[in-house]
């Protein structure tokens, strides 16, 4: 029979741990003052330090020391005094001083906890076991044969992301989850993803590697009625690599569920292993074995001095730590009185934080909210770019709101208007100004519009008079066209009424 | 200090047995003969080149002579001072490089097959510094493999030859800079300490050699051996040349994390001061544990004598113990083999240096390191390894650790009681070419003496203090100073180099064999 992780966690409680790494978006890397950019040609983003060439020494780069402690901070995390880089000694090619420049006994920020909101609103409590710093290494890639690093015919390596600023958060064993095992881990990366945002220290895209994750994962039987489950010893772990999307985090987990249940059933050992995950099939496979696994030997790093943070510092740190990400969108969504879809939406669309700096230069919340979440994001699904880097800001939408609730312009003019403010051509107020753009409410002219118009289409004060009231819409329209969209259609509408001797 | 006349019929001795004077004169008597106009600076060039090419087929100070270069700098710094610019203190003044400071588009192999054929694409900051003081680069100079050896014989390029007796050693890991320097090569050169390696090289050459605190002169670009304990320092003839070059190299670096970010000490000034006002009002605390059993008689004789001249310097002579220093060496060899087989696994084939292509990379590492490595090389890396390896770190490297820890506090509590320390340099005068060469262990206890300043990070000298009565060969004098103290060596130095000048009528290398021309 084939199980399914629903079955599995009736009778087993799956025990997981999560290692994410995240890629700090410094100006430059860990240890070198090259640039720390994503995808530049190979190899033109190196330099004697980060190519490890004999007599190079690092450098610790302050920033993504502050970057961590703050990541710290609002993972809850104590911060060391004093704490060290280690050296992790192995040999592989993307690996340029074959020892990475990590962090071991002594890693900046420990014992933190984290709160993780799951979609019902329930709050789980993730500990978190530590946060260290480290360096990436280059990527290597296997060209021709089989395209493996063992059946290829050549390999070349890009050394750009050797010593890219990594933090690596390392939770301590999570229990007791049973069904929403799967769905705990998920939230869990998603929050880790939502605070690096907040924090703006990665912009933690997944799906370009600026945030991967590394799921931990065992089984051990469910604990009879009355015994304690955590009497009941851990099982033998896998560790799958590289889960790069929170779908994916999901679907690991039920697969690492179901595979290792299958060989405990049958009777068989889970192997402790590392394993690859593979997105295409949604299974794993297993990579080298940690019984053979290799001595990193590590010691501490002799080329760099101790990170000594002073408390002073650490505190103003502490100040500027955001709300938690969770929190604040319950607050938000309160506060705005969006509906649970609306809230989503915005989330989804990276748009919290620029809705809330429109409401904060004066905007209601459905204002700013339509906004953000309908013209801008048009324009920005159109243009394939991130509402963030559209070129207008919530103070210029403030703005352009407040002229059309001055009745100077209308929607149709304030999407015109905008088009202008991301061409560069001003503030809204310049734009309206330059390009002769405010609303025609000028009696005399709307009038002389609507009877040229009326003059057109002679039947359509018969129609209104006889009830057929929607008729003025055409009349309207024309005006609207006479007057490239700059009439006020309301006042247009009370002419037309008043022409036909109807009250509107 | 230089007496033109003096000069002048010096240099006529010498031009009679063939010998150009000014590979004979000092860095600061080329500077003042520069800067008075009565020699340029390629004619000073020109002098080493040409006195290396008489001899270095015998002494293979060199592994890289670099004379277009050097004559190109020459030529500029000439040019410079004709046209009235204000230039440092040593620029036209010639200098040797050891092979393990990189130097860009010049080759640097730090003794190693595995370096062959590397140009470097950037350079050290002490090489630009040493470019800054527009002082020409007459070439790279032989060395123990990465710095591995005290006598050498374990370059892969061959040893060097001691030039006060062509049949010795002289010295090691920087025997090449010391032999530069002894045989009327090059006026200075550059060295690396990392247990030893520019102070012994000094004692057993009767040249001087100084180990400066750790982060005094900046490692970037320094090919590393123990991160932790290697310092780069000068070698020179007099106190007041090694002085000058320290000023020219030290200070801080941004690019050296462990650089230490104060001012450099005043080094000239200090050895003036102890040349001039002796040594009134200085303890000089004589260390116990390193002197009397295992030293050579001739040794020991030598340092009790420079000890008598410091008393009569005015100094205050006291004993001082470190009871920590037998476990140094042991600790030593722990902490240095841990860190070098780090170090070292950067030599991978994979960006530089040699490639032995095998069907897979790890074979190709492995083949390429088998190939590439030297035996001792071979030999710290596998103990290193051990030391680090899961299960025996603290016993081993947790262990050296506190033994280092240890050993600092010997010297600050003998600190206490003296201003700085001495002791002979080396046990023994040179041991000749082979002798230790299959016995480590043997190789390892020359650098008893000079060990303990590493793993302090203090900084230390070593001067000649006369020969041997039993082999007339050259025994090295030893001065330890607390960290940023760097000046008291100079002071100290300088006064004892004045006191034994005068006994001598003139400096040791004076009394140095000549070496016969081979070219």
């Amino acid at each position: 029979m084939s199980l399914t992780y629903d079955n599995v966690v009736e009778r087993y409680d799956p025990v997981f741990g999560i290692e994410v790494h995240v890629e700090l978006n410094t100006k430059t890397k860990m240890f070198c003052g090259c640039a720390n950019e994503f995808g530049a040609e190979p190899n033109t983003q190196v330099c004697p330090v980060c190519l490890g060439l004999p007599g190079s020494m690092p450098v610790t780069n302050e920033k993504a020391v502050e970057s961590a402690i703050r990541l710290g901070l609002a993972l809850g995390c104590s911060i060391r005094d004093s704490s060290r880089f280690a050296r992790k000694n192995y040999f592989y090619p993307d690996l340029s001083k074959d020892y990475q420049i990590s962090q071991y006994d002594e890693p900046t920020c420990y014992e933190g906890e984290l709160d993780v909101v799951l979609d019902d609103g329930t709050v789980v409590k993730i500990g978190i076991e530590r946060a260290h710093m480290e360096e990436d290494a280059g990527k290597n890639t296997h060209v021709g044969g089989t395209g493996g690093i063992q059946g290829a015919d050549y390999s070349l390596v890009d050394y750009n992301r050797g010593g890219v600023p990594l933090v690596e958060i390392v939770t301590k064993p999570i229990e007791g989850m049973g069904a929403r095992t799967a769905e705990v881990a998920r939230a869990y990366v998603a929050t880790i993803r939502d605070i690096v945002r907040a924090l703006g220290i990665s912009d933690g895209r997944m799906e370009q590697g600026r945030l991967r994750a590394d799921v931990n994962l065992s089984l051990r039987p469910k604990a009879a009625p009355g015994e304690d489950q955590s009497a009941v010893p851990f099982g033998k772990r896998s560790e799958t690599k590289n889960v790069n999307s929170l779908r994916a985090i999901e679907r690991a987990i039920h697969f690492e569920v179901v595979r290792q249940a299958q060989l405990l059933d049958a009777g068989e050992a889970v192997t402790q292993e590392t394993r690859h995950w593979h997105e295409d099939t949604g299974s794993t496979t297993p990579g080298r074995s940690k019984e053979q696994a290799e001595d990193y030997r590590y010691f501490p790093e002799p080329d760099l001095l101790p990170v000594e943070p002073s408390r002073e510092w650490v505190e103003e740190l502490r100040g500027t730590i955001p709300e938690h990400p969770a929190k604040m969108r319950a607050r938000l969504r309160d506060e705005w009185g969006f509906s649970e879809l609306e809230m989503r939406d915005a989330v989804a669309a990276d748009a919290l934080t620029l809705i809330a700096d429109t409401v904060a230069a004066g905007v209601t919340p459905q204002a700013a909210r339509k906004w953000w979440m309908g013209e801008l994001a048009r324009i920005a699904n159109e243009r394939d770019e991130d509402l963030a880097s559209l070129a207008v800001t919530p103070a210029a939408i403030s703005e352009l709101q407040g002229l059309i609730d001055s009745g100077r312009i209308n929607d149709k003019i304030a999407r015109q208007v905008l088009a202008g403010v991301l061409d560069g051509e001003g503030t809204p107020t310049q734009i309206v100004e330059s390009r002769g753009l405010e609303v025609v409410s000028d009696d005399s002219a709307l009038e002389a519009a609507v009877d040229e118009a009326l003059a057109a289409q002679p039947d359509v004060l018969e129609k209104i008079r006889e009830g057929k009231v929607q008729a003025a819409g055409a009349i309207v329209g024309a005006v609207m066209k006479a007057t490239k969209g700059q009439a006020d259609a309301g006042r247009v509408r009370e002419i037309i009424l008043a022409r036909a001797g109807v009250e509107g | 200090m230089t007496d033109s006349t003096q000069t002048t019929h010096m240099a006529q001795a010498l031009a009679g047995k063939g010998i150009n004077y000014w590979s004979r004169a000092t860095a600061v008597e080329m500077a003042e003969a520069m800067r008075a106009g009565t020699v340029t600076s390629v004619e000073l060039t020109q002098a080493c080149l040409d006195q290396i090419a008489a001899v270095d087929g015998t002494v293979h100070a060199f592994l890289h002579v670099d004379a277009e270069g050097a004559l190109a700098t020459a030529r500029e710094v000439d040019a410079a001072r004709a046209a009235g610019e204000e230039l440092p203190p040593l620029a036209g003044v010639p200098i040797a490089i050891k092979d393990l400071v990189v130097t860009e588009g010049m080759p640097t192999t730090a003794g190693s097959r595995i370096l062959e054929g590397w140009l470097p694409p950037y350079d050290a900051t002490l090489t630009r510094k040493i470019r800054e003081a527009r002082m020409p680069i007459l070439g790279k100079t032989n060395m123990d493999e990465f710095a591995m050896g005290s006598s050498t014989e374990y370059s892969g390029y061959g040893p060097t030859r001691n030039p006060w007796d062509l049949d010795r050693i002289p010295g090691g890991s920087g025997g090449g800079s010391a032999a530069a320097v002894a045989a009327w090569e090059a006026p200075l050169a550059i060295g690396s300490d990392t247990g030893g390696s520019i102070r012994q090289p000094a004692s057993v050459t009767g040249t001087i050699g100084v180990k400066p605190t750790y982060g005094g002169v900046s490692r970037f670009g320094a090919i590393a051996l123990a991160s932790s304990l290697d310092q780069l320092g000068p070698c020179a003839r007099t106190m007041e040349d090694a002085a000058l070059l320290h000023e020219a190299i030290g200070g801080h670096d941004p690019m050296d994390a462990t650089s230490l970010n104060e001012p450099v000490p005043a080094c000239v000034a200090a050895v003036r001061e102890g040349r001039e006002n002796g040594l009134a009002g200085v303890r000089v605390g004589i260390i116990k544990e390193l002197t009397g059993q295992g030293f050579q008689a001739g040794v020991t004789e030598r340092f009790n004598e420079a000890v008598d001249h410091l008393r009569a310097a005015g100094a205050e002579v006291v004993e001082v113990s470190c009871p920590s220093f037998q476990y140094a060496l042991a600790a030593y060899y722990l902490i240095l083999t841990s860190e070098a087989s780090s170090n070292l696994a950067k030599f991978d084939s994979v960006r530089f240096g040699l490639r032995v292509e095998k069907e897979t990379i790890e074979k190709t590492m492995g083949a390429t390191r088998e190939q590439g490595f030297g035996d001792e090389v071979k030999r710290r890396i596998i103990l290193g390894t051990y030391a680090l390896s899961a299960g025996y770190y603290d016993a081993y490297y947790g262990s050296a650790q506190k033994v280092r820890t240890l050993v600092q506090r010997d010297f600050a509590a003998a600190f206490a009681a003296a201003d700085v320390l001495v002791s002979p340099t080396t046990p023994t005068t040179p041991f000749k070419l082979g002798e230790r060469v299959d016995d480590p262990l043997a190789m390892y206890l020359n650098d008893i003496a000079t060990i303990p300043v590493n793993l302090a990070g203090i900084p230390a000298l070593s001067l000649p203090s006369g020969t041997a009565a039993e082999d007339g060969l050259p025994v090295g004098f030893q001065i330890i100073a607390p960290a940023h103290e760097d000046a008291r060596l100079y002071k100290v130095g300088g006064a004892l180099e004045h006191a034994l000048a005068q006994k001598w009528g003139g400096p040791l290398m004076s009394r140095a064999p000549e070496l016969e021309v081979t070219r």
